[in-house]
């Protein structure tokens, strides 16, 4: 079993997924109950991969190839590593909270809409796990399709504006990437990502395909200016889409970065990563005080989202800074160990903060800050925990949170203090403006008869954001066992992404 | 030195907090006091020891790992402790002032609602602190400053119903936040000059770091060190409540009583303190840096003590002196007097922890009032209280042989022989400061203790603590044996702790390695060879400017506020301006929410309006959506299926290209 290990996580959520359509309308019961345990399975089946793993290498583990496209030389081919083991553990783990929080909320296809998180499941994981750059591609477009229809079909009023805006903007930049990945594939013969990633480049070809990569995954960070589609999805999004949409499509951006553009241009990321890293720092600071004056709770969760991810853009992209500042590579790979910490870590608060907006929402049908007030006085067991997600969101030590934080602005200060210090001022933004989302949701006396009668969470929605909590405490108490993972990996990246390819 | 046990130390409140915490329904009220004081009187009783081991037993310094956090990049970031004496002075400080106020909580809080959740978060703040003073690396240093600073929110809006308990603990936060900004700066500047997050790589490097330069812009560079201490001691201002970073304190005010003793008083707002004394082997070798420590500090002695003047409620009237006292302490730092500052923070959380828990009493015993002019005539009904509160009065003003007076009256006499640049300034500040001091403190003792009863006047008594306190009765009352016990347990230290540890501790030699002190700087040194014990200090105490200044702010207190009360309104209306100068509390407030909170909403409303609305969406997205519309149309207009038109557009197409080529050719 274990040599399919990658594969059955693909495709058993997927097949229950197909199941449960099957089951159809009539069958809601036994569908989710299906879900459920196909979520957990995927989940268990999950923790062969951690405990087995060898933290010693940086080589690809429980590999599988064969032949898929024989006539493009392309291959089915799995493996993760120490970059996309934690990503497929966080995939197959903050699916089971979406299953549980939608359990009775969605009333209707409800079947089609457990099915949908399935299928997006198996297709996420195949995203981090490809080792072959058109596998990852055909994974990459068909996990927009679910998404796609769960906003369109569950979604808000404005949803079908936000499912164009969404579907365009993340399409736009794939299409850049499949020319590059072409490109490529002309060049090397075949489509394994390791191939790429060895290929001699100049360095016209590599700013070209820096480009396009940059289009692609700069979308999905999402990084400013291309970043105004997440807070319109979000909110038109249902809880569900929403937590899969911060907690791992977000993700994909940041995978790409460190997958793709480090290793396979790295020439032309040491030439260009000013730009990122200017980026990086306007969605920190910009971003930062936009999510201040929001007044939707998801909007306001959604900015903050992109303020985050601007530390995952920071750490990856600083490594050229630091060598070019202290003349080696000392620091290069805590700001890439911190970038990856970050994305675990966003993935759980951001998730959990949403579940929390679902909770409110699924009571009172608002997002909107003003129709809260108090809610703590009639729902203290709810309000404990969402201050905790809420401390942790302003990167509270002891929380994951913290951790990213703390080695990016740790790593950046190598390569300027300048940097250090506006990556820092997070501390400060992020402080303000989720604290005042607290302070006036939460706090003060019961502002009207809706937050009067709340109802405290129940059994279910307890155990989700129960489950959450413990994570992020643990990340933040001992990040070590996830830092050690990561390891071998971060250093083979390292030295990638600081050698040329440029052919002599 | 055994590390299970001094594991045991940190650990023993965080277990008490969880359980209080988390089934605090199952054990109820009585289990979770029970648990909660039982873990943290281990806790200081485990903590006396390891004092003994070290100043008794001649145990060393215990430096080493508990457990490896993380492990990035090759460099090991531990969780870990450093336990030398100054460690071990401030455990038992934190430890034994904690007690006192979980006893008192117990008579204190005894009918809020939120009993066993208040429990739960002193004794996590316990853990916390201790977390803080023990740490023995950097990180582990933020992850106490950030959590006695979260648990310091969670209590100022511990009444969360009340707008003005929210609006401060955010306040708190975010300022504190403002200092953690730089204060994490910091902590990556040490990093990434010396490589390492353990304190002792980073004392061991300093010396060799005098001469490196931190740039700033191409042309510009900041000495390293500097910059460092500089960041570092923003993190101090904002924890310690220097200004301009002091706003949160008075506000915090909100919280319950118990917890402006314990957090607000005696040991939180030391952090910064303490942090900077810990750091002497980084401070002492930057000069600038002092500088920037002694003028600060000053300023905040001075002028935040003038605010307790005219102020009429009690805790802040005491909040306000405990900002002035933070700047004594801030003021030593700055002229290298670490252990006179260690010294004064010690006497302090004694001495203020009492004033203020005498203050709750006040409060308890007035149903809840806090307005002194409401009060007068109080020390004949309570007269443990009256008693114990004096007591911590006369060492607030540094009344001879008082513990106050020994550590302050170093404070101020060091400030006089020291040539840095500044100190005259500081010295003017502390000296005057003593009148102001005085004057305060007398103000509030009259006001509360003695003269007209002039709560008879006030019908109904404001709720204004907890509306579950519901009984009224006319008599105001001595409070119960839960209450006047720590009362008493702190009216000793506070009156004896001085004379008896002076010599050890300021003049003794007491902190050894673990202050670092350029003989240069070494002013504290100089003084303990003039020192020939506590007595003949306090009788020369008598013949110092601080005494008569102090006796000077008595007489006027006196004539003012007991004697002839007209002459404070009368005063008020000469000086009108200044009243109203320290009233706006320098407009400090009103800076903050009239123009950079404002300005803060602007900038944010701004560009989400104008960058992501306008131009990002209205132009960029939309813009593009709509030209490729545009261009639809355009192109639709010529797909009109009108066979002519095509035709027609086919000739002109030829004319134009045989034209073209024509051209060429």
């Amino acid at each position: 079993m274990q040599a399919h290990l990658l594969s059955i996580l693909i495709w058993l959520p997927i097949a229950a997924g197909v199941v449960v359509i099957l089951l159809g309308e009539g069958r809601v019961v036994a569908g989710r109950w299906l879900s459920l345990a196909a979520s957990i399975a995927t989940l268990v089946l999950s923790f062969p991969l951690l405990a087995r793993f060898d933290t010693q290498t940086a080589a690809y583990q429980f590999v599988e190839k064969a032949a898929w496209i024989p006539r493009f030389n392309a291959f089915y081919a799995l493996g993760v590593d120490g970059i996309s083991l934690p990503l497929v553990v966080l995939t197959a783990l903050m699916t089971i909270p979406v299953i549980i929080a939608a359990w009775t909320v969605i009333k209707t296809r409800a079947p089609q809409y457990f099915a949908a998180f399935l299928i997006m499941e198996g297709l996420m994981i195949g995203v981090f796990s490809a080792t072959d750059a058109l596998l990852f591609y055909f994974f990459w477009e068909a996990m927009l399709i679910p998404m796609f229809l769960i906003i369109g079909i569950w979604g808000g009023p404005r949803r079908v504006y936000a499912t164009i805006k969404f579907f365009l903007y993340t399409f736009l930049g794939s299409v850049f990437m499949l020319a590059a990945l072409i490109f490529m594939y002309v060049k090397a013969g075949n489509y394994a990502i390791a191939s790429f990633q060895a290929l001699p480049l100049t360095l016209v070809e590599q700013r070209w395909i820096f480009a396009a990569f940059m289009l692609a995954f700069a979308v999905k960070v999402p990084m400013w200016p291309v970043h105004t589609w997440l807070p319109d999805a979000h909110v038109e999004a249902p809880t569900g889409g929403s937590v899969i949409l911060a907690a791992i499509m977000l993700k994909m951006g940041g995978y790409g970065f460190l997958r793709f553009s480090l290793p396979i241009t790295p020439d032309a990321c040491r030439e260009l990563n000013f730009f990122v890293i200017t980026l990086s720092l306007i969605a920190v600071i910009y971003i930062g005080f936009v999510a201040i004056v929001q007044a939707d709770m998801k909007k306001l969760i959604a900015y903050s989202s992109i303020a985050h991810m601007g530390f995952v853009t920071l750490g990856a992209f600083v490594v050229y800074e630091i060598v070019r500042t202290t003349g080696h590579v000392q620091g290069a790979a805590m700001g890439l160990d911190g970038a990856m910490v970050q994305m675990v870590s966003h993935g759980l608060i951001s998730g959990a903060l949403f579940l929390c907006v679902g909770v409110l929402y699924d009571r009172v049908h608002s997002r909107e800050i003003s129709a809260y007030g108090g809610v703590i006085n009639t729902m203290p067991i709810f309000g404990a925990f969402m201050v905790m997600f809420a401390l942790a969101n302003t990167g509270l030590p002891g929380t994951s949170g913290f951790v990213g934080e703390f080695l990016v602005i740790l790593a950046t200060f190598k390569a300027s203090f300048w940097y250090s210090a506006l990556a820092a001022v997070t501390l400060i933004l992020g402080a303000c403006y989720t604290l005042w989302l607290v302070k006036r949701v939460l706090f003060g006396p019961v502002a009207n008869d809706h937050v009067a009668h709340l109802t405290d969470l129940n059994g279910r929605e307890f155990v989700v954001l129960g489950m959450l909590a413990v994570l992020v405490l643990a990340i933040g108490i001992w990040p070590e066992p996830l830092l050690k993972i990561m390891e071998p990996s971060i250093h083979h990246l390292v030295t990638q992404a600081i050698a040329t390819k440029i052919p002599v | 030195m055994n590390l299970h046990l001094l594991i045991a130390i940190p650990l023993l409140p965080l277990v008490a907090a969880v359980i209080a915490g988390l089934g605090g329904r199952i054990i109820g009220r009585a289990g979770a006091h029970t648990i909660t004081i039982l873990g943290v009187a281990i806790s200081c009783a485990l903590s006396i020891y390891v004092l003994k081991q070290l100043c008794a037993d001649g145990v060393p310094t215990f430096n080493g790992p508990v457990y490896t956090w993380g492990l990035s990049d090759g460099v090991h970031i531990d969780v870990g402790f450093l336990i030398d004496r100054l460690t071990a002075l401030m455990m038992v400080v934190v430890t034994f002032v904690s007690l006192c106020v979980h006893v008192y909580t117990v008579g204190y809080m005894s009918d809020d609602p939120g009993y066993t959740r208040f429990f739960s978060y002193i004794s996590l703040f316990t853990f916390s602190m201790l977390m803080l003073v023990m740490a023995n690396n950097f990180m582990q240093l933020f992850f106490g400053w950030e959590a006695v600073g979260t648990v310091s929110y969670l209590l100022i809006g511990f009444w969360y119903t009340r707008p003005s308990a929210v609006f401060a603990n955010l306040k708190a936060f975010i300022v504190n936040r403002v200092g953690d900004f730089g204060f994490v700066i910091g902590i990556a500047a040490v990093f990434s000059y010396t490589g390492s997050l353990s304190y002792g790589a980073a004392f061991a490097a300093a010396p060799h770091l005098t001469h490196a330069m931190i740039p700033l812009t191409a042309a510009t560079s900041v000495n390293a060190l500097t910059l460092i201490c500089i960041c570092l001691f923003i993190g101090a201002m904002g924890k310690s409540a220097q200004v301009p970073l002091h706003v949160w304190l008075p506000d915090s005010m909100e919280g319950p009583t118990p917890i402006s003793a314990l957090i607000h008083a005696a040991t939180m707002v030391t952090a910064g303190i303490f942090m900077v004394a810990r750091m002497s082997p980084i401070f002492e070798y930057s000069e600038a840096a002092l500088s920037f420590v002694l003028i600060i500090g000053a300023t905040t002695a001075f002028f935040m003590g003038l605010l307790g003047v005219v102020n009429n409620d009690i805790k802040r009237v005491i909040a306000y002196s405990t900002l002035s006292q933070l700047g004594y302490m801030t003021v030593a730092l700055g002229v290298s007097a670490y252990s006179a500052a260690i010294f004064h923070l010690m006497t302090h959380a004694f001495f203020k922890a009492l004033l203020f828990l005498a203050a709750g009493s006040v409060i308890i015993g007035m149903h809840h009032e806090q307005d002194m002019r409401k009060m007068g005539g109080l020390g004949k009904y309570m007269p443990i209280t009256a008693v114990t509160c004096w007591i911590g009065g006369l060492a607030l003003v540094a009344a001879p042989f008082f513990s106050g007076f020994y550590s302050k009256d170093t404070i101020i006499e060091a400030v006089g022989a020291s040539h840095r640049f500044g100190s005259s300034y500081a010295y003017w500040c502390v000296l005057l400061g003593a009148y102001v001091t005085s004057l305060y403190t007398f103000r509030l003792l009259f006001m509360t203790f003695h003269g007209e009863e002039r709560f008879r006047h006030v019908e109904t008594a404001h709720d204004h603590e907890s509306a579950a306190h519901g009984h009224h009765s006319a008599q105001p009352h001595e409070s119960p044996w839960v209450v006047t016990v720590p009362l008493i347990a702190l009216a000793i230290p506070s009156l004896l702790i001085g004379y008896f540890t002076v010599g050890q501790v300021l003049f003794g030699g007491y902190f050894g390695h673990s202050i670092f002190v350029l003989p240069a700087n070494d002013i504290i040194g100089d003084m303990a060879r003039e020192f020939h014990g506590p007595a003949q200090f306090g009788l020369r105490g008598f013949l110092g400017w601080p005494f008569w200044l102090m006796v000077a702010g008595f007489i006027t207190a006196w004539l003012c506020f007991l004697r002839r009360p007209a002459l404070a309104t009368q005063a008020a209306r000469t000086f009108g301006w200044l009243r109203t100068l320290l009233v706006e509390k320098y407009y400090f407030d009103w800076i903050n929410e009239r123009v950079i909170a404002p300005l803060a909403r602007g900038i944010g409303f701004g560009l989400w309006k104008a960058g992501d609305q306008a131009i990002i969406d209205g132009v960029l997205v939309n813009g593009s959506a709509a030209t490729v519309g545009w261009f639809g149309g355009v192109v639709r207009r010529v797909q009109n299926g009108y066979l002519y038109s095509y035709a027609f557009w086919i000739v002109i197409g030829l004319a134009a290209l045989l034209g073209w080529f024509l051209a060429r050719a």
